[in-house]
């Protein structure tokens, strides 16, 4: 049984396949909001003085990063629902199970890259809005979140892709996102080549588009009149590189301008 | 210099009473009494960790006192006192009551994210509501003031140190503070960059603003200061006139300071 350019091609163009990759982008896309807002509450409550704010955000990274993604998304379809009456019922979809589960585990990571951001941002920052008489939430929303931003930008780009593939684990719990469509075709044509190559074809492309868009936006975080000059491409690391070089004294920076 | 005799009726303008600040037992402020009277500038001179930049911050409601008052037009600010423990005022009292205070950084601390006019409206815009249309045309004439309007749409990157400190000058400067206070404003820039910062120093003087500066410039503090203030060890040791701090010191340890910057 050869590669069968014909099987492959007609896949390549069938909506399901597109439907799952919609679906996968989605699914990362809610649970990267989700982790984003959870994981700022977090960053800023474990540099908070007050124990009864650090503690349970400490709490949360350390019980969230220890689950496997996997484990959570069982939990959040097969046994919430037997402990919480109210998530029987018809809107509680597997879209919204993986949606919800995969975001409260990112927020844990979420929360790491937004806390060393903020953590980057120069102190001088802070005082110099506060001596303009800013209020704490001006300071926060106009000065210091701006310019972390551009230092989580980088890692946060990774995260997500790396949502878009663990959003193929939401297959066990019946979403039919990409990589399930692609297994579904597979049980019955036993196609195994072409169905997969049709799958790593959507991968591609859209963490290509990914990509692009994460560049795009980048540049908009350069702060130069002059447009876009000499563009050196920011150096794209994920949380491990970055915390290991953080161990060795060097805080990273998302772009040089 | 005003009369002796209307001292008394004469209300500073700013003004700290047994001012004191320790950071981890190590005690910075050991009772501090200062105070700048309307139209006055006072330089503030004395070596490094003597005290006199977080003289500053306190001034400018950044830092907490450990004791002592701050006392702007009369009124106490930053603080109360409840039967004998001193009570912080909340953020955000005390963002509004910053609002009379222009600070200025030894490293400037321009909102890298923003444009020059950008970081000279934003004071503007955000704490006195003022519309945008409105706050960019009063910026616009701010940074002309201290000779940027050129570059009004550069980011802080793209401006020389001594250009960031005019900028920064022009953003304490839109709100209309009462008091201007400069935490070494020339300390972090190269040389010759040093006189056009000292420039618009003393355009601003001349112009009769309010004006405490901590800086390591003598020629400043002889030009533009009315008075001269010795600070050392977390306590004032000498304060006079320019011509008698520097042609007539009366304390040893003033002398000695002299001796090392001269």
């Amino acid at each position: 049984m050869l590669f069968d350019p014909q099987i492959f091609f007609e896949q390549l163009f069938n909506p399901a396949y597109l439907w799952g990759a919609l679906l996968s982008i989605s699914v990362a896309v809610c649970s990267l909001l989700i982790a984003t807002i959870i994981g700022f509450f977090l960053a800023v409550g474990r540099t908070s003085k007050k124990v009864y704010v650090s503690a349970p955000s400490a709490l949360y990274v350390w019980f969230f990063r220890a689950l496997p993604a996997l484990l959570v998304l069982l939990i959040m379809w097969n046994a919430l629902p037997q402990l919480i009456p109210a998530l029987r019922a018809d809107w509680y979809s597997p879209f919204i199970a993986a949606s919800i589960g995969l975001g409260l585990v990112e927020a844990a990571f979420m929360a790491e890259i937004i806390r060393s951001a903020l953590n980057s941002v120069d102190e001088g920052q802070e005082l110099a809005a506060r001596a303009l008489g800013m209020k704490p939430a001006s300071v926060m929303l106009k000065v210091v979140l701006p310019q972390a931003i551009r230092t989580a930008l980088p890692p946060t780009g990774n995260e997500f892709i790396g949502l878009i593939k663990y959003s193929s684990l939401a297959s066990v719990i019946s979403l039919r996102e990409l990589l399930t469509t692609a297994q579904i075709g597979v049980n019955i044509t036993f196609r195994y080549a072409e169905y997969y190559t049709v799958a790593i074809m959507y991968y591609l492309v859209i963490v290509t588009i990914i990509t692009l868009i994460q560049n795009r936006v980048e540049k908009k975080f350069l702060w130069t009149s002059r447009g876009v000059k000499k563009t050196i491409r920011p150096v794209t690391m994920n949380t491990r590189a970055i915390a290991s070089l953080k161990m060795i004294g060097i805080t990273p920076k998302g772009a040089k301008a | 210099m005003s009369t002796i005799a209307l001292d008394t009726a004469v209300i500073p303008t700013l003004q700290v009473r047994d001012l004191h600040k320790a950071y981890h037992g190590n005690e910075v402020l050991k009772g501090v009494e200062f105070a700048v009277n309307k139209g006055q500038v006072k330089a503030v001179l004395g070596p490094s960790g003597s005290g006199k930049s977080t003289m500053l911050r306190l001034m400018a409601l950044l830092e907490p006192a450990d004791r002592g008052q701050i006392v702007l037009n009369g009124t106490r600010i930053g603080a109360s006192d409840h039967s004998g423990k001193i009570l912080h005022h909340a953020e955000g009292k005390l963002a509004v009551q910053r609002r009379d205070i222009g600070m200025v950084f030894q490293k400037f601390n321009l909102f890298p994210h923003l444009t020059a006019v950008e970081n000279v409206m934003i004071g503007l815009t955000n704490v006195q509501k003022v519309p945008k249309p409105e706050a960019r045309e009063r910026a616009y004439d701010m940074l002309t003031k201290v000779g940027l309007a050129d570059r009004d749409s550069h980011f802080p990157s793209e401006l020389s140190g001594g250009q960031q400190q005019r900028v920064a000058i022009a953003r304490a400067l839109i709100l209309n503070p009462q008091v201007m206070l400069f935490d070494e404003p020339t300390s972090a820039l190269d040389p010759e960059l040093v006189g056009e910062v000292l420039e618009v120093m003393e355009d601003l003087a001349a112009a009769g603003m309010t004006m405490i500066v901590v800086t390591h410039e003598v020629r400043f503090a002889r030009r533009a200061a009315d008075e001269v203030t010795l600070f050392d060890g977390g306590v004032i040791v000498e304060q006079a006139a320019p011509e008698e701090f520097f042609e007539n010191p009366q304390h040893e340890r003033t002398k000695k300071f002299l001796s090392h910057v001269h």
